[in-house]
């Protein structure tokens, strides 16, 4: 059993009472929800006749449904305004801040939080939605929900959960040039297999990782639950701190000292125990993508696409089953793989680096024709700090189209999809059979940059052939 | 329809399986199908673009497997996105008990609060029950939550399933709900003394 971890000291904090069972009523510090997972919350809330306990530790916005082209309400899409509708009115009856559109904080609920400052060291936060593990990305306990946890969360401000074990990741060396936190954590994935973390939080550390923005941290912990970990952090320290100060939410005046005080104090202790522990070096990493249909299916772009027939007995089946949706030839180079359609944006991958980072490719050049891009802010605030760095000028030149901030393709619930066999290079975290829109659509996952040196090229592209002086 | 209450220890009807790893929760629900403010269609919608595809062929569309309520399937059932509407779809077309290799957390987390047992077994006697139950599809099959057991007329099967939410089963506290609520006390008590909520004092 771990002990000593950061995982362990904001666990205790948080601990209502042992359930019967060996589950532990846990309370959670920051609620935040959105329009997808929480009407049917709410309802069940109202035929329970219970309160909201806390309304001032939830908050909401909406992303997932809202149009990336023309935010005008009502939207055009019946459907979507209604879940908009419905997430005011209970926001509103119940006395929820709700962070709308127009309101110049809204934005992809992984992505507006954190640079409210409202996700903080040594919370636990609770979301209805799986990358609520982004958020450990700042020393908090955070993993996502299902809707009947989200009405509990509403109801008790707590939850029956289990402790998870700890594996600390460690990372040494440092991250090449046009290797990003998304080749990472990709390659991580790959190592591990999707399901490896099941069970287990992972705290991700060592030279590597302490040298991540906060932007980078925020996209290695938002895929630890594409890694089966259903949390993943990352200690807190003088990046995070930094980051932190002066944000809208965030401590003040003699507050901040303090709080900086209590955050040193949860680090993990140099002595401190983990169930498992696993070293990698950083330095060796090649940018990666997935040719396949699980996250897991990763590899680097000078490799080829894996014969079924030599993989671990446990990998062939699905390896067969990926190489049959994606129409791709084992033993083929991924390199140059032709595509469809570029997206960059997301929880994992539309934050203002991301953007920056794809925009020094993109510079200059014209995207490929025939090719379908666009990037999408991951909030109002992204894109307001982009447009006056230019750099939806950089996109649009180079023929990008330039969106207004939400989920979009990531998952497809808004009039943003691909079309039938359509084969996409995303900055997203899921590559699912049908996760962008069309029952057959095909994704590849990259890193921002390898999606715009894709855009470029209308193919799979190692990114450094860009980025050479 | 009645949807699962109080204790659940035993479950007996007609099964069948979906068979390969990594299931996804986008697949047992496509996202398009999110677009609601209530669950009640999804029963309908389970699995949607699989069976589009398979054309009336698929497991949850065949005849044989109407009224069916017990689900056999392979290693890391549930994985991905968070969203309930995945198990409650499942319930909603009539599922009230999974058996298979293993399960995502957050997917097994949801099934518990919806009071439907996700339980395992090794990879082996998976594929022997799944095999069992392919051949013949009419046979009933009884899950014992006590003996940890699924058996038809011949065969048993161990299965496995963590102690907590064997309790919750089997005293009938899985609806989580009232107990978190009784706490108010000690709630309050943790909230005085997070930091975070007490200006860092
Ligand atoms: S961007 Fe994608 S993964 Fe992130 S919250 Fe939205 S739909 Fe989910």
């Amino acid at each position: 059993m771990s002990s000593g971890t950061l995982y362990d000291k904001v666990w205790d904090f948080h601990q209502v009472k042992e359930l019967p069972g060996g589950s532990t009523q846990l309370f959670v510090g920051l609620h935040l929800i959105h329009e997808v997972t929480s009407p049917q919350a709410f309802a069940a809330l109202n035929e329970k006749k219970l309160e909201v306990k806390f309304p001032n530790l939830t908050v909401a916005t909406v992303d997932h449904i809202v149009p990336t082209s023309n935010q005008q309400r009502p939207f055009s899409d019946p459907l979507a305004e209604e879940m908009l509708a419905t997430l005011e009115k209970n926001c509103k009856s119940n006395g929820i801040k709700f962070h709308g559109i127009g309101s110049n904080s809204q934005g992809v609920v992984h992505v507006m939080a954190p640079e409210l400052g409202l996700t903080q060291p040594g919370m636990t936060v609770a979301c209805g939605d799986s990358h609520t593990s982004t958020h450990g990305a700042f020393g908090a306990i955070a993993f996502g929900i299902g809707t009947s946890q989200v009405r509990d969360v509403l109801a008790s401000q707590s939850l029956a959960m289990k402790k998870l074990k700890v594996r600390r990741i460690w990372v040494d060396g440092s991250l090449q040039k046009g290797v990003y936190a998304k080749d990472l954590i990709l390659h991580i994935i790959r190592l591990l297999g999707v399901k490896g973390g099941v069970g287990f939080a992972y705290e991700f550390a060592g030279p590597a990782i302490e040298n991540l923005s906060m932007e980078g941290r925020m996209t290695i912990c938002n895929m630890a639950i594409e890694g089966g970990a259903r949390c993943g952090y990352i200690n807190p320290d003088e990046t995070t701190f930094k980051y932190l100060k002066g944000k809208e939410y965030s401590p003040k005046g003699k507050e901040w000292d303090k709080a900086i005080s209590w955050w040193k104090s949860l680090v993990s202790d140099s002595e401190a125990r983990f169930d498992d522990e696993i070293q990698l070096d950083g330095s060796s990493i090649e940018p990666t993508v997935t040719w396949g249909i699980t996250p897991g299916q990763g590899i680097s772009i000078k490799e080829k696409i894996p014969n079924p027939e030599i993989l671990p007995k446990n990998e062939q089946q699905i390896a067969k089953d990926a190489c049959k949706y994606m129409d791709l030839e084992p033993d083929k180079p991924i390199e140059g793989t032709s595509i469809d359609v570029c997206f960059i944006g997301s929880c994992t991958n539309g934050r203002l680096s991301d953007l920056e980072e794809a925009s020094k490719v993109v510079k200059d050049q014209k995207v490929a024709t025939g090719i379908r891009a666009f990037v999408v802010p991951g909030s109002q605030k992204v894109a307001k700090e982009a447009k006056q760095k230019g750099l939806d000028k950089i996109f649009l030149k180079a023929g990008f189209e330039w969106r207004e901030p939400g989920c979009s393709m990531c998952l497809a619930m808004n009039p943003d999809k691909l079309e039938g066999r359509q084969i996409s290079a995303s900055s997203s975290n899921r590559n699912f059979k049908g996760r962008q829109g069309s029952a057959n659509g095909r994704t590849l996952l990259m890193s921002p940059a390898m999606v715009a040196a894709a855009a470029i090229n209308g193919k799979v592209t190692d990114v450094r052939d860009f980025l050479q002086d | 329809m009645d949807f699962p209450k109080g204790e659940i220890k035993y479950i007996s009807g007609r099964s069948f399986t979906i068979q390969g790893d990594d299931i996804d929760t986008d697949r047992i629900i496509p996202a398009r199908f999110l677009k609601c403010v209530s669950f009640s269609a999804l029963g309908e919608q389970v699995f949607a673009d699989d069976r589009e595809e398979l054309k009336g062929n698929h497991p949850f569309d065949l005849d044989q497997n109407k009224g069916a309520n017990i689900l056999i399937v392979n290693d890391n059932f549930g994985c991905g996105s968070s969203r309930e509407h995945a198990p409650q779809a499942l319930m909603r077309w009539g599922i009230r008990l999974i058996v298979g290799e293993s399960f995502a957390e957050i997917f097994f987390g949801n099934c518990l609060a919806l009071g439907i047992p996700c339980l395992t077994a090794s990879k082996e006697e998976i594929t022997k029950l799944q095999k069992l139950v392919n051949e013949n599809t009419s046979q009933i099959w009884n899950f014992n939550l006590k003996d940890l057991s699924i058996s038809n007329q011949k065969e048993s099967f161990k299965l496995k399933i963590e102690e907590g939410a064997y309790n919750m089963f089997y005293t009938g506290k899985w609806d989580a709900t009232s107990q978190l609520l009784d706490e108010n006390e000690r709630i309050n008590n943790t909230v005085k003394n997070l930091p975070y909520l007490n200006h860092f004092n």
